[in-house]
């Protein structure tokens, strides 16, 4: 079958068999973590955070340092930072955050100006890179996901009555400030491990999509979690195959791909509620 | 007694001079009051009069920057039902989800899961909801909200259910709904204290009502504290009171307008 020896071709590659591991986990665990970014609202924090990232990559390129650590620091360091900023209350939080991590993007880009020689390494964060990744990367992604199902799994509760309703879960003896630090280490840390497979510009997208098609499709929270990280790994897997086939940069056909799934799912959604409502007319 | 002995109730939690600030000046202050196992409270009182920061502080949300809470117990069950209003009810959770919310972790074991399931399907048909379990809040009427927030704070088998405007925003008929639930749960022991600016519809039916503004203006039945001058000092403002079948119902004055211009014929030209 000609379509099969197409499917299995880019297989036979080692650096495509990693890039689709990496792709297919980290569609997976955006869309877990995804769930409660759409629910709390906290898209902007994860386009913020990824942004923030990408400063220390630039920095950790240009010295020589790991990628995870120099990122990681930066990016803990801007979380911080922008707690401390808002706190002050002389700015809101979402100017702080515009503020901060647009400055750590900025500095970035003047980096990779300034030092050609790095520029390789950033680049690969900034657009994605998931055909360049190492086995590291494949750690780093399964080590986070396997941190964040444990947590969604033993903190399930907590995590939905503190997004649900922060004001009765407070009095009910679940620890919201906990929940929420929690919930913002897990997407630090998404960030972190998936940056390198979409890249900054696109990241926030691969953590919304899922999220917002899966909620489109159930009113179940529980169900959410389930759906959200398998939409997330199909749109990494077709993504990372349409990519070799169409020779496009990965980061931005698994993007296309799930923004093509959430308009035929939308359609389909409001096609359902126009019939719906005109039955109602009719009867 | 016939004995001639007295047994005197241990207050579940007692407010003994309490006042209460959020950074500025008191919000609360010299609170005194008590509740006691199986009561009925209503706390009515104006707009920013400290309604909320009572509730709160029953609740422990909020510390007392002086007096002193007393309760029966260390750590005593409660439970509170904010306004329906205050969450977002797009959120994709059905009823079951919402009511197990607040049980803590899920049990592991299949047996206690099994119980759990048990329980929370008797919670439901108790309160009239048991074919909803598996319906997402947004497809639910008012009064079905108000019964999901009943049912998640009943959850946690409290001895007190603490209520802020349960009956804000709903029609008469699921004023009457709430109402009945709220009697009932009473009847099994449980201790209700809630906030209301419904005087008529919800207040004058309860035991007991606390007027408030800042403190304490009156505590008692509803014959004894809805009286012209009580409602006065709690909202500042003429309140005329009538009996109608031995109950009170208060009628608000209405304000003294100026009297009108006399239009002279040269003014219609």
């Amino acid at each position: 079958m000609t379509l099969a020896i197409d499917l299995t071709q880019p297989l036979s590659y080692a650096f495509f068999q990693r890039g689709l591991i990496v792709a297919l986990i980290a569609g997976a665990l955006c869309g877990l973590i995804g769930v409660f970014v759409v629910l709390r609202n906290m898209s902007y924090i994860g386009h913020g955070l990824s942004h923030a990232v990408f400063g220390g990559a630039a920095v950790a390129a240009v010295v020589g340092f790991s990628f995870f650590v120099g990122a990681g620091l930066w990016g803990l360091a801007s979380g911080l930072l922008i707690g401390w900023v808002a706190r002050k209350r002389i700015i809101g939080a979402d100017a702080a955050i515009g503020v901060i991590t647009t400055g750590s993007f900025a500095f970035g880009l003047a980096l990779q100006a300034r030092f050609g020689q790095a520029s390789r390494n950033i680049e690969a964060v900034l657009f994605g890179n998931v055909l360049g990744v190492f086995t590291s990367d494949i750690w780093a992604v399964v080590g986070v996901s396997v941190i964040a199902l444990l947590a969604v799994v033993l903190l399930y509760r907590r995590l939905l009555f503190a997004t649900f309703d922060p004001e009765v879960a407070g009095v009910s003896g679940v620890s919201v400030t906990w929940m929420e630090t929690v919930l913002m280490v897990l997407l630090s840390a998404t960030i972190l491990v998936t940056v390198r497979v979409v890249g900054v510009l696109l990241i926030s997208a691969l953590l919304v999509l899922p999220a917002v098609c899966a909620r489109m499709l159930t009113n179940s929270f529980r169900k959410m979690l389930w759906v959200a990280p398998i939409l997330g790994a199909c749109f990494g897997g077709v993504g990372m195959y349409l990519s070799w086939f169409v020779d496009v940069p990965s980061g931005a056909v698994i993007i296309l791909v799930g923004t093509a799934a959430f308009t035929v799912i939308y359609a389909a959604v409001g096609l359902g509620r126009r019939r719906q409502l005109a039955s109602l007319s009719f009867h | 007694m016939d004995d001639g002995t007295y047994v005197t109730v241990q207050p579940l939690i007692e407010f003994v001079d309490v006042a209460c600030s959020y950074g500025g000046p008191a919000v609360i202050d010299h609170v005194n009051f008590a509740v006691h196992p199986g009561e009925f409270i209503g706390v009515v009182g104006p707009s920013g009069s400290g309604k909320t920061t009572v509730l709160r502080t029953l609740l422990g949300a909020v510390r007392p920057v002086h007096g002193e809470i007393r309760t029966s117990t260390k750590d005593l069950p409660m439970a509170y039902v904010p306004q329906v209003e205050t969450v977002d009810w797009n959120f994709p959770v059905t009823v079951t989800e919402v009511v197990t919310m607040s049980r803590g972790t899920r049990p592991w074991r299949a047996a206690a899961r099994n119980a759990e399931r048990r329980e929370v399907a008797e919670l439901l048909d108790r309160l009239g909801i048991g074919d909803l379990g598996d319906r997402q809040i947004r497809q639910l009427s008012g009064g079905q909200q108000q019964r999901v927030f009943l049912a998640r704070a009943l959850a946690q088998r409290p001895r007190l259910v603490v209520l802020d405007e349960p009956t804000s925003g709903v029609d008469v008929r699921t004023r009457h709904e709430v109402l009945h639930v709220l009697a009932d749960l009473n009847a099994e022991g449980i201790a209700i204290v809630l906030t209301t600016h419904d005087l008529n519809g919800l207040a004058a039916h309860l035991p007991r009502i606390l007027c408030f503004n800042k403190t304490v203006i009156a505590d008692g039945a509803p014959a004894e504290v809805l009286t012209s001058e009580v409602l006065e000092a709690t909202y500042g403002a003429p309140m005329d009171v009538l009996i109608h079948g031995g109950m009170p119902v208060v009628l608000e004055s209405t304000p003294q307008l100026a009297p009108p211009i006399p239009i002279r014929r040269e003014m219609l030209g």
